[in-house]
């Protein structure tokens, strides 16, 4: 495997889109004629080796092309987007779109990434090390084909709308995410080691969410219906299963009718018995506050 | 002014007869002529094939639905964005709904030069006029849809035909349209009681009229004005397996009337996109093509004209006056669904489609769509459409045209879907060995609608007198040729020539051309009822007054071109 390197120049003033920076897009190629590939900016259109250095040469293809990226790339977008196959890391935090519509292949982010990464993913690998912005794993604006395939990890948070239209393929969400976690989703598997805000799985038809930290608000459209026993990542843990969007139309499969899964961690007896207390606890000062509280208003 | 001489080619026209001889074609002031000067600008057609400028009927591409199309199908413009290609053109997006300006290029790459937006909602009337402005090159009329109007239901209920022709006059002179258009007569309105008609005799809630009866009415009305298009109609019961028999019905409320106009149009009822009319079956388990019916009746029956409506095999974007149609597709293929009831007089939905070669059902529609024109005796009536962007958008027609041409490539298609074996059990395109000439493709795509519409003097032909509107493709008919090579040759034009001036070169857009907008003005007595009846509606009903409803003015025509209709004797 050969490996090209480029390294951004200068920041730059807009946002620039750099579709053509994946394996795919510069393999067989002589770095001049990758210096001469185009990028845009606004309504402008500029050559890559304005704003890239470029060392080292790819492979004659994408399996066979290895990308380093280098430095600031916060204002650039598409990176590693549509490669199929081959490596591609990012040493550095990236803008929208990275590995969107990708379908084969390794990319690695050792930064962080903003919204719509791994947009209608097919296949492949992403790795983003620092944390991801919205629409992580999604659809296109419009589009009823989010995520197809593939697998997504990320090390840190998560923002909102998560797996977003998902269809297939796998997120792992390592921290925390925000609200809206796989919506519309008509299948696939979402993990957040992490804990979650609220509306996991509205709307969702068919798929996977699991959570093994704590959900500060259920969807009203989820039924409990036993415990199971669940892996992640080589790791057992014992599941509270949910099955929904119970407002939703379901398929049948076979006869039964096929739910979207929501699988959240049952917290040890210990644990229950804690948040018990805890929640009393709470429960206890705000009704002595509720006696306190005319009283004192009354007096002021 | 400009004299242009295209030389050698070999010609197709059915307005002057001639099959594929070598011709020149001289243009002078932006007419045909017999011959001109020694100054004139020759190009050379040796070995090339020319014919009339192609004339689109029926394709949904102007006003409030396909802009409603374009807001909420994003995912339509994606990877397909392109930069203006010359000086003096526009940036283009879109597939299935392309830009207006897209619309406009991409038409007059495939040789056409006037197209026909099928279906106006006069309260936005003024919508489809700026679009109409913004759509470069072809020229356009409108059809204003008729068959769910408050107006036209009451008239007809008591079987008030000078009344419906008042108003029919009056309301095209407002919306400056063109036509008088159908769509699921009485079921659009019966939509807003949730419900809808599927028979020619279901009755419209509330109106209690009939389906049959709007439709003959609407027939009289137009033949007493004498437009130069008869009634152009959608029936009931779009889409369903088993529809052909209410399509049959729908045929026979025509039985009886004559065509009354001075403009050489024979038919009495325009059908249009056929193809989702000529279902047999009862569920889609046994859904079959029921071509070859619906056919048997349109050749014996020569006060008729159709299109077909081809199924492309692509993801689109189906929009339609018919409300119940769209909600029933929604229901079926669960994409997002647009909806909007237009007051008084109509309504629309859309909702994305995809027609896949690995479903059985868009399969057999495909079959359904080709073999209406193959069974097609008379090819001046019978039109080829997508029903653009219904069936597949209409940038499609060179592949229509070469499943039409090429029995190879039109087996090949059918041989390699996923259920072919059941598609082709359940059609009979299999078995159909016509390949369509380059003369029945002119009168298809050219001859045909022209006549249909009404604008046989002006469109569809290369006699002298008529509009300079001339195409060059690059395809010999005299050496063999294969299906690859007619889609190629018909996608990109080697030269289009519109009112005289050369607005296509070796396929790409030189000239924006001399854009007009089509109206018919018809003129009737004084009808002091049906006036009194639009101002109590306007004051009643309307959303909006009178004096916000017309369109007119440059702004939103600004080079407009009236036919004129004179039914006041």
């Amino acid at each position: 495997m050969e490996t090209v390197t480029l390294t951004l120049k200068t920041t730059p003033t807009l946002m620039l889109e750099a579709e053509a920076i994946s394996p795919d897009g510069l393999a067989g190629k002589t770095p001049d004629q990758i210096r001469a590939l185009p990028v845009y900016m606004g309504r402008e259109t500029y050559t890559l080796g304005e704003y890239f250095d470029v060392s080292g040469s790819p492979g004659s293809t994408a399996a066979e092309t290895k990308v380093v990226v280098k430095g600031d790339l916060s204002r650039v977008k598409y990176l590693g987007s549509k490669m199929s196959a081959g490596e591609m890391v990012i040493e550095g935090n990236a803008d929208m779109y990275v590995g969107a519509w990708m379908s084969g292949g390794r990319l690695t982010v050792k930064g962080s990434v903003d919204d719509f990464a791994g947009t209608g993913m097919k296949g492949g690998e992403l790795l983003i090390e620092g944390n991801a912005g919205n629409y992580l794993g999604s659809a296109y604006r419009g589009d009823w084909r989010g995520m197809q395939g593939g697998l997504i990890r990320v090390k840190g948070n998560a923002g909102s709308d998560t797996g977003y239209f998902m269809n297939g393929g796998t997120i792992i969400v390592e921290g925390n995410v925000d609200v809206h976690v796989g919506t519309h989703a008509e299948g696939g598997t979402i993990v957040i080691k992490g804990n979650a805000k609220s509306r996991l799985g509205g709307q969702m038809v068919e798929g996977t969410i699991i959570l093994l930290g704590t959900v500060d608000v259920m969807m009203p459209g989820f039924k409990y219906v036993g415990d199971e026993e669940v892996d992640v990542d080589g790791q057992k843990f014992l599941m509270s299963a949910y099955i929904g969007d119970l407002g939703e139309r379901h398929r049948k499969r076979k006869g039964a009718t096929i739910y979207g899964r929501l699988l959240i961690r049952k917290p040890a007896p210990a644990d229950i018995a804690a948040s018990r207390e805890a929640r009393l606890a709470r429960a206890r000062e705000a009704k002595k506050a509720r006696f306190i509280a005319p009283e004192e208003t009354a007096s002021a | 002014m400009a004299e242009i001489l295209i030389k050698n080619g070999f010609v197709f026209d059915p307005v002057t007869g001639v099959k594929g001889d070598k011709k020149d074609i001289a243009i002078r002031d932006g007419k045909i002529v017999d011959s001109v000067s020694s100054s004139a600008k020759v190009y050379d057609a040796s070995g090339k094939t020319v014919m009339a400028g192609a004339v689109e009927i029926h394709a949904h591409v102007a006003g409030p639905k396909v802009n409603e199309g374009r807001n909420y199908r994003p995912e339509d413009k994606l990877f397909v964005n392109r930069a203006a290609e010359s000086k003096g053109t526009r940036t283009t997006g879109g597939f299935s709904i392309p830009t207006t300006f897209k619309t406009g290029y991409s038409y007059a790459k495939m040789g056409y030069t006037v197209v026909m937006e099928a279906a106006m909602p006069p309260l936005y009337a003024r919508h489809v006029h700026e679009e109409i402005r913004d759509t470069p090159i072809v020229d356009e009329g409108a059809f204003p849809v008729f068959g769910n109007n408050w107006f036209v239901l009451e008239y007809l209920k008591n079987n008030e035909v000078e009344n419906t022709a008042a108003y029919i006059s009056w309301l095209l002179r407002a919306s400056k349209g063109y036509a008088v258009k159908i769509v699921n007569p009485g079921g659009t309105e019966a939509w807003g009681w949730g419900l809808n008609c599927l028979s020619v005799n279901d009755p419209v809630p509330y109106f209690d009229i009939t389906p049959a009866q709007i439709v003959k009415g609407l027939i009289e009305a137009n033949e007493y004005l004498g437009l130069p298009h008869s009634i152009h109609i959608h029936a009931n019961n779009l889409g369903n397996p088993g529809n052909f028999s209410t399509t049959l019905d729908t045929f026979r409320l025509a039985e009886g009337y004559r065509a009354n106009n001075r403009f050489g149009r024979e038919q009495t009822m325009h059908h249009t996109h056929v193809q989702f009319h000529a279902y047999g079956g009862d569920s889609w388990l046994n859904f079959e093509s029921k071509a070859p019916e619906i056919m048997d009746y349109v050749n014996s029956h020569p006060n008729l004209t159709i299109d077909t409506g081809n199924v492309t095999l692509d993801e689109t974007t189906t929009m339609t006056a018919d409300g119940p149609f769209e909600h029933h597709l929604t229901e079926l293929n669960h994409l997002k669904w647009a909806n909007v009831d237009v007051e008084l007089e109509t309504a629309a939905g859309i909702v994305p489609y995809v027609y896949s070669p690995n479903v059985k059902v868009c399969a057999i529609q495909w079959a359904i769509g080709l073999e209406l024109a193959l069974l097609a005796r008379d090819p001046m009536r019978c039109f080829i459409t997508t029903d653009h962007p219904n069936a597949g958008p209409f940038t499609r027609y060179p592949r229509i045209i070469k499943w039409l041409m090429s029995k190879a490539s039109r087996d090949e298609r059918l041989n390699t879907f996923k259920h072919a074996d059941k598609v082709i059990s359940a059609t009979n395109v299999g078995g159909m060995d016509r390949e369509i000439t380059f003369y029945e493709i002119a009168q298809m795509t050219r001859a045909g609608p022209a006549k249909a519409l009404g604008l046989s003097a002006m469109y569809g032909g290369l006699a002298p007198g008529m509009d300079a509107d001339v195409v060059v493709y690059d395809i010999n008919p005299e050496t063999s040729f294969s299906g690859e090579e007619i889609e190629r040759a018909f996608s990109a034009a080697s030269l289009v020539v519109k009112t005289g001036v050369p607005v296509v070169e070796d396929g790409r857009v030189i000239n924006n051309g001399n854009k007009r907008t089509l109206w018919v003005d018809a003129k009737v007595n004084e009808n002091a009822q049906v006036m009194r009846d639009v101002e109590e509606k306007f004051l009643k009903f309307y959303s909006v007054n009178l004096n916000n409803y017309e369109v007119q003015g440059h702004h939103y025509i600004p080079n407009p071109f009236a036919i004129e209709v004179d039914a006041t004797q």
